[in-house]
Parts: structure tokens; sequence; C-alpha cells
């Protein structure tokens, strides 16, 4: 049940990147991601003005089932947080990279963009973490 | 790979995400498990609850067998199919499972006990029944069980299985069973709803199963079946208790039955002198006032009483906000606000008496 599309940039922990025409990057949660999690009820993210580091806890989803960090995929400026999943946390499970998305954040050093896991990097790390 | 219920097959074809639970593989969920939940309080769901140990006891001496074993007393048994909830005890009153015996005739009792326990548990009947004498012992895997909960399942478990169940399972007070037919239909749960548990034998699950499906009744996996649980206030064997606590820390004390005084009981003693000393510690309700979600064996500090442990913390969709059971010290009361150490930042709970969520609504 492999869904990762071909066109976003990838973590290791799990969080997707689609870098935007003005430069800006939204991150959202995989769809491996919120099925490993099963039902979200808490999302808590970074607010707009917010220094992120890349690898550096920055928000946090919560399940039934466990509490998970989200990570910064890259180092930056929170421009904009979906401030609509804290109302409807499940818009995570259902549209992971569509109406799920977290938030928007302005990346320090493009390059950083660029370094991280394209779709066939992580489908072989999410292959590799199921044995 | 783990035990497979029957009903493993039906699972995968209804897209249920399997887990291993006790050593079986069973389903978490069939797509959302708040959902599921949902459709439990509002209209009704299925369980498959074969994993569990269904174990017929028989001889003329069954019933003092089952006076002497258990904490609860069997003597409150007095119609057939009549049902009673009981802990298993050691010697030292910890509890090494909890169950539900049922009254079948006045040389058969049956016992249905947790999965995940089934080893240790019939160690300990089999060499309690053995030491008894006069007793048979036998396991029956050749059943399996669902159970039909919601407000709306009794209902259809008549379309779906039958007319002829009506009249004498409709008749049912609660925590009785009848058999008819092949179907061994009781009036227990686990979900705080109305509806049935029902034993059959294992060739028959697959079709029932399907049955029930079509008359309406969705699947409904193990993660719904926890938040419904607790939401209802009952333990969960080995988070809420285990042989480290006895019933009386666990919120279990109405199924310890002291009257008679001269019953005998394996874990008796303990229990007496635990009760004539005063009980150290109690199980209470927990509800977080803000966001986020209370989890298991999070450390509980209550003002001037001193620290406790999360022993169920979960999300409550009913409630849409957290709720917990902790082990907390006997001096904690209701209405007290405690704190818990939630990932780093304490959070402010209020105790309050359990049940949450009773046949559809809240009670806190």
């Amino acid at each position: 049940m492999s869904n990762i599309p071909k066109d976003l940039k990838y973590t290791k922990s799990h969080e997707w990147v689609k870098p935007n025409a003005d430069g800006s990057i939204t991150v959202g949660i995989t769809h491996h991601a919120q099925d490993l999690m099963g039902d979200m009820v808490f999302v808590d993210l970074p607010k707009a003005g917010t220094q992120v580091t890349s690898g550096k806890e920055c928000g946090v989803v919560e399940s039934v089932k466990a509490a998970s960090d989200v990570y910064a995929p890259v180092s930056g400026e929170i421009v904009e947080a979906n401030v609509a999943l804290s109302d409807s946390p499940e818009t995570v499970n259902k549209d992971p990279y569509g109406s799920g998305w977290m938030f928007r954040l302005k990346p320090a050093n493009k390059a950083e963009v660029d370094a991280l896991l394209d779709a066939k990097a992580y489908e072989a790390l999410v292959a590799s973490e199921k044995h | 790979m783990g035990f497979k219920t029957p009903l493993y097959d039906n699972h995968l074809k209804m897209g249920a995400k399997v887990v291993d639970f006790g050593g079986w593989d069973m389903p978490l969920h069939y797509g959302s498990q708040i959902e599921e939940h949902h459709k439990v309080r509002q209209d009704c769901g299925m369980f498959d609850v074969s994993h569990m140990n269904v174990v017929d006891v028989k001889g003329a001496n069954v019933r003092d067998f089952f006076r002497l074993l258990l904490a609860n007393n069997v003597d409150k048994l007095k119609t057939k199919g009549k049902a009673l909830y009981s802990c298993l005890l050691t010697a030292q009153g910890g509890v090494i499972d909890d169950l539900i015996v049922y009254y079948m005739d006045d040389q058969w009792f049956r016992v249905v006990m947790n999965a995940a326990t089934r080893e240790k548990d019939m160690a300990w009947v089999n060499a309690a029944a053995k030491e008894f004498g006069g007793l048979t012992v036998t396991p029956r895997n050749d059943v399996a069980m669902i159970a039909v909960q919601g407000p709306n399942a009794k209902e259809k478990v008549y379309q779906a299985l039958g007319e002829a169940l009506r009249a004498p399972a409709g008749a049912l007070k609660p925590f009785h069973a009848v058999t008819v037919g092949e179907l061994f239909v009781a009036t227990t749960g686990y979900t705080g709803e109305d509806g049935f548990e029902i034993i059959l034998p294992s060739k028959a699950a697959p079709f029932t199963w399907q049955m029930l499906n079509e008359a309406g009744v969705p699947p409904i996996g193990l993660g719904a079946r926890d938040t419904l649980r607790l939401e209802a206030g009952m333990n969960l064997y080995g988070s809420d208790m285990d042989e480290t606590t006895t019933p009386l820390e666990s919120g279990l004390a109405w199924t310890v039955a002291l009257e008679p005084a001269d019953r005998k009981f394996i874990g008796r003693e303990v229990l007496d002198k635990q009760k004539a000393q005063g009980v150290p510690r109690q199980l209470v309700g927990l509800v977080l006032e803000g966001k986020g979600v209370l989890r298991n064996h999070q450390k509980v500090m209550c003002d001037g009483a001193g620290e406790g442990e999360i022993t169920s913390g979960s999300f409550s969709p009913t409630l849409e906000q957290s709720i917990a059971l902790a082990r907390v010290p006997a001096a904690v009361k209701v209405g007290d606000r405690c704190t818990v150490d939630l990932r780093g930042k304490p959070a402010t709970v209020r105790v309050v008496k359990y049940p949450f969520v009773r046949n559809g609504k809240s009670c806190i």
C-alpha cells in the first residue's frame, strides 16, 4: 500500500516536502506515516514566524494510538500553518498529501531541499522498515 | 506469524489492518477506529473475539471448585445461564486473570478468559482442578466468538440469524445466556452498550459473520474495542490489573465476595488483611482538561497525596477528549485536580468517577 507521489521530496522521519513557485515549501507527513499512526486526534503545529532547524522537532501529531513529533525537513522560517487541522485532525488521515498539509516554510538554504530524499529513495526506506 | 481465528480470512477480505495481540493475528481496524467506535455507540458493530479462551469445566462438584477458585462467589448463580464476572487470584491476592463464568447446569460451568493469558490460566486452572479432583477441564478450541454490540445490535442479530432467536435471546436480562441450537447467546459485552456475545462452532463463524454484515453490522477492530471499554470504565487485564495488584486496588472490590466470611477462596487471606488495614491504592478515572492524549504508564502527581500512574490512557471519541484509568493513593478524591507529565509538559487532569460513557451518553 505504498502511496508515494513522484513529484515530492521526503525525509527519513516521514515528512513530505513540496517546493512551491514562490520559493517556500509545503510540508506534511506521508501516507505511510499516517497509516502507521492510525486515526489522528490532535495536531500541534508551529506558528508563523517560528524559526525551525533542520531535523529538529517543530510540531506534534497524536493519534488514538501514539504521539509523534513532526520534524522540520530543512532550516528556515514558518510562513503559514494549516490551522484547519486543529479542528479536523482526521484530514491528515484522509488526505495526507492534499488538505492534510501541515505548514509552509521558507528555507534558509535551498540546497537543503535539493538534498532531501526523492520518491524512489523514500520508497526504499519504507520497504526496508517493513522487514 | 501468530494464531489465526476462524474469521481471519473474513478480516483480510474486509480490509483489516492486522496486528499481533497476545500471539494472535487480529484486526486493529478496518479503515478508521474512531468511525468504528461511533458506529457501536450510535448503531451497532461486530467484533471477532474468538481469540478468547472458552473453557468448559464439568464434574459433580464443579460449583464447589469455583467457590474455591474465584474471588467472586458462584453461589450468586442460581438460575441456569446466569453469568458472573470474577478475578482469578494467586494465593497472594494478585490477579492472574479476569473472566466470566456461566452456570450451564449443576455439573457444568463455562468460563471465558483472556487470550494473552491463556497459557498461565490453563496451567493454574488445570493444577487447581487436579488437586480438587473429579473434574474435567476442556478448552473449547472448536468454537468461535462474535460480539455484536450497540443500541441496534440485538435487532440486527435477529434479522441476520433468524427470528427463532428473538424470543429466547430477547428475554435475557443482562449477564445471562441461553443456548439456541448451535448458538450460545449471552447478554454480556465490553463496550457499555446493549448487545450479545455469541459463542458458536468455528465452522459456522465465517458464514455467520457474513450474514451479520449483510444485515448491516459493520466489523469493528481491537482499536475501537479498547476505546469503547475504556469509556465504559471496564478494566483491561495486563494494563489496569495484574499479578502485582489486588482487585481491591483495581476498582474491582465489587467483584470480590468477602461474604459469607466462611467461604475460603484462593487469595482471600491477603484481601481480608488489606481490607482491615485499609487499601493503599485505588483506581480512579481521569479527564484531561486541555489538549493531548493521556498514555499508559504516565506519572500522576496528586498534591499532598503522593504519586500514581495511568494504567489505561487514550482518547475518548465520544467525549472528544482524553480520558484514563489511573492507580493513585487512596487519599485522592473525586473532583481533585492532579498533574500528569505529558511529554515533558505538566497537564491538569480532573479525577472523576467512571464509567465515562454508558449507553451512548456521557456520565461525567
